[in-house]
């Protein structure tokens, strides 16, 4: 802690953020969504996790410190792990702001608002879409074929480890570079990465729908009896015959055309019990 | 059901509550959130049975600008408490029984971020202040409420008779318990096709019927797709003429130099 204190205040009494405070933005950046709200979303969550830089900043003036805190309760959207990114470059910007430097209010705010759009725009498909649910599948056919508790368990620390170590990165990379990083970002860098992310989750996806969508079509369509022998042909054997599991890749798109035509997927999900008890009714499925 | 038992349950409970806003370590997740309801209550197998097949289906659920999901806390808990419970619902019962609990979490969700609007405005003041232990203060307790819209009904379906459950499930007709059974294994293409639809577009489709025909090699598990995966995001990126602006300009460069030749060749002629 000395070591750190005195790394603190060198050179001509300038602020700096020290090692403890970088740690304790961290830990609070994963209580972000804690006061989510559908007026301003993150904000108070946002707030919470720059505490550390405003106490070390503007600590002992209450008027700077009430200031600071109302630049950082405006309105804030994005995923929650890129806040850790937009968080470190606030905190380099505040830092600069407190050793006077020529930094508005302003510019502060309408910064946080440019990057919290375009962050979203990646963040939510690597992390949302890509990341959590293919390992979320993965997981479960762990535990589904047989391995149990190991399943929850791949799926709680390999997430958690992908999660803290993206936030203690992005954090760092914020404020270390500052405003540097919307350079960074505007690179291929993280295009690729989209892409990327988007080509294994895709190609994970194509594997899951045939092996974990269940359809099965008991109706006999046809009888045959030569020689003594009796062929019974099923619905679901002509399916079969045409391409192994077609029937849960049509399934699949059903769902993505109503989807696309704004169904809401809670009633996809009740269109489709009414299909299982309809055609249960019929035996079409069993 | 006895007392620590229940205890630990609460508190699994009320941190999924608070982690399914969160969206941060995943408790909420049912893969997770089923399991630990199964430790607490004896019944891990259960509890990842029901877990796993529920997180099939929730796969899609996620949190995207201010569209709210349904809620994976209350789905997975309540269900969980039901199944690994003395109550023992099927774990197919308990899959269909989630989706409505579902949409109840989701509408207790709706209520408690409004709520929080307010708790937001009365952070503004705390600001003014320049109060940030106050500010501190609302934050936690947001949290608790959140922890509490999923902890109370979890210790409500508690108190609720074994037999009344039972009756009541044995009620329902088989047409539409079969029904529903049946659907269970639908159901798991919505959450799916949610994923490919934000996902989706003309460059990665080739990758997702590539990926649809290998699944019928019954070998190829899925740690072999995870690697397969990542060889073909690597080739595609590395292939990708999108990428390799750099390298292009030096082939073009070459490429009009060697028609220089030729044409110096055939002036020469």
């Amino acid at each position: 802690m000395s070591e750190q204190e005195q790394t603190n205040k060198p050179n001509d009494g300038q602020l700096q953020l020290t090692r403890h405070d970088l740690t304790a933005s961290f830990w609070r950046s994963g209580f972000l969504q804690g006061s989510w709200n559908y007026e301003r979303v993150q904000n108070i969550g946002f707030c919470f996790q720059m505490e550390p830089t405003i106490k070390r900043l503007y600590g002992g003036d209450k008027k700077e410190t009430a200031k600071a805190m109302k630049r950082h309760l405006t309105f804030m959207q994005t995923t929650p792990v890129m806040s850790s990114l937009i968080g470190g470059v606030m905190m380099a910007m505040e830092q600069q702001r407190a050793n006077g430097e020529d930094v508005e209010d302003t510019m502060i705010q309408s910064l946080k608002v440019a990057m919290m759009g375009p962050l979203a725009g990646v963040g939510d498909p690597i992390y949302w879409a890509t990341i959590r649910p293919v390992l979320g599948a993965f997981a479960a056919s762990l535990a589904l074929s047989g391995m149990g508790v190991v399943g929850p368990l791949v799926f709680f620390v390999v997430w958690n480890a992908i999660r803290l170590a993206s936030r203690w990165y992005f954090q760092k990379l914020g404020y270390e570079q500052g405003l540097n990083v919307m350079h960074d970002l505007s690179g291929n860098l993280l295009q690729k990465f989209t892409l990327g992310a988007s080509i294994l989750g895709m190609f994970i996806l194509g594997a899951l729908v045939p092996r974990w969508t269940k359809v099965n079509m008991p109706l006999v369509i046809s009888k045959v009896t030569a020689n003594g022998h009796t062929t019974v042909t099923t619905l679901q054997d002509i399916f079969d015959q045409l391409m192994p599991g077609l029937a849960p890749l049509l399934l699949t798109f059903f769902c993505i055309w109503l989807l696309r035509k704004k169904v809401n997927a809670v009633w996809i999900i009740f269109i489709l019990f009414a299909l299982g008890i309809v055609g249960y009714m019929f035996h079409i499925f069993g | 059901m006895s007392v620590l038992s229940l205890i630990v349950l609460l508190i699994v409970a009320f941190l999924a509550g608070v982690d399914v806003i969160l969206d941060e370590w995943e408790l909420a997740q049912p893969i997770v959130a089923c399991t630990l309801v199964g430790m607490a209550l004896g019944h891990i197998g259960e509890g990842v049975a029901l877990g796993a097949s529920l997180q099939l289906i929730a796969l899609g659920w996620m949190n995207i600008g201010s569209a709210i999901p349904p809620d994976a806390a209350m789905a997975s808990i309540v269900s969980a408490i039901l199944v690994c419970g003395p109550a023992e619902v099927s774990v197919k019962e308990g899959i269909a029984l989630a989706i409505p609990l579902a949409i109840a979490g989701q509408l207790l969700n709706i209520f408690v971020r409004t709520f929080v609007v307010f708790m937001s405005h009365v952070a503004d003041n705390v600001a003014a202040e320049g109060n940030l232990r106050k500010l501190d203060a609302i934050h936690y307790l947001d949290m608790v409420v959140q922890g509490l819209r999923i902890a109370i009904p979890a210790y409500l379906v508690t108190i609720i008779s074994t037999h009344a459950i039972q009756a009541a499930i044995n009620s329902i007709p088989k047409v539409i318990t079969q029904g529903l059974s049946i659907a269970g294994g639908f159901i798991v293409a919505v959450g799916f096709a949610m994923v490919i639809n934000m996902m989706a577009n003309n460059t990665v489709w080739p990758f997702f019927f590539i990926g649809f025909v290998l699944a019928g090699i019954k070998s190829l598990n899925l740690i072999g797709f995870g690697i397969l995966g990542v060889c073909f995001a690597l080739i595609y990126l590395q292939l990708s003429p999108q990428f390799n602006t750099t390298v292009a300009p030096a082939d073009s460069k070459g490429a009009p130099s060697a028609e220089d030749d030729i044409d110096a060749a055939l002036d020469d002629l």
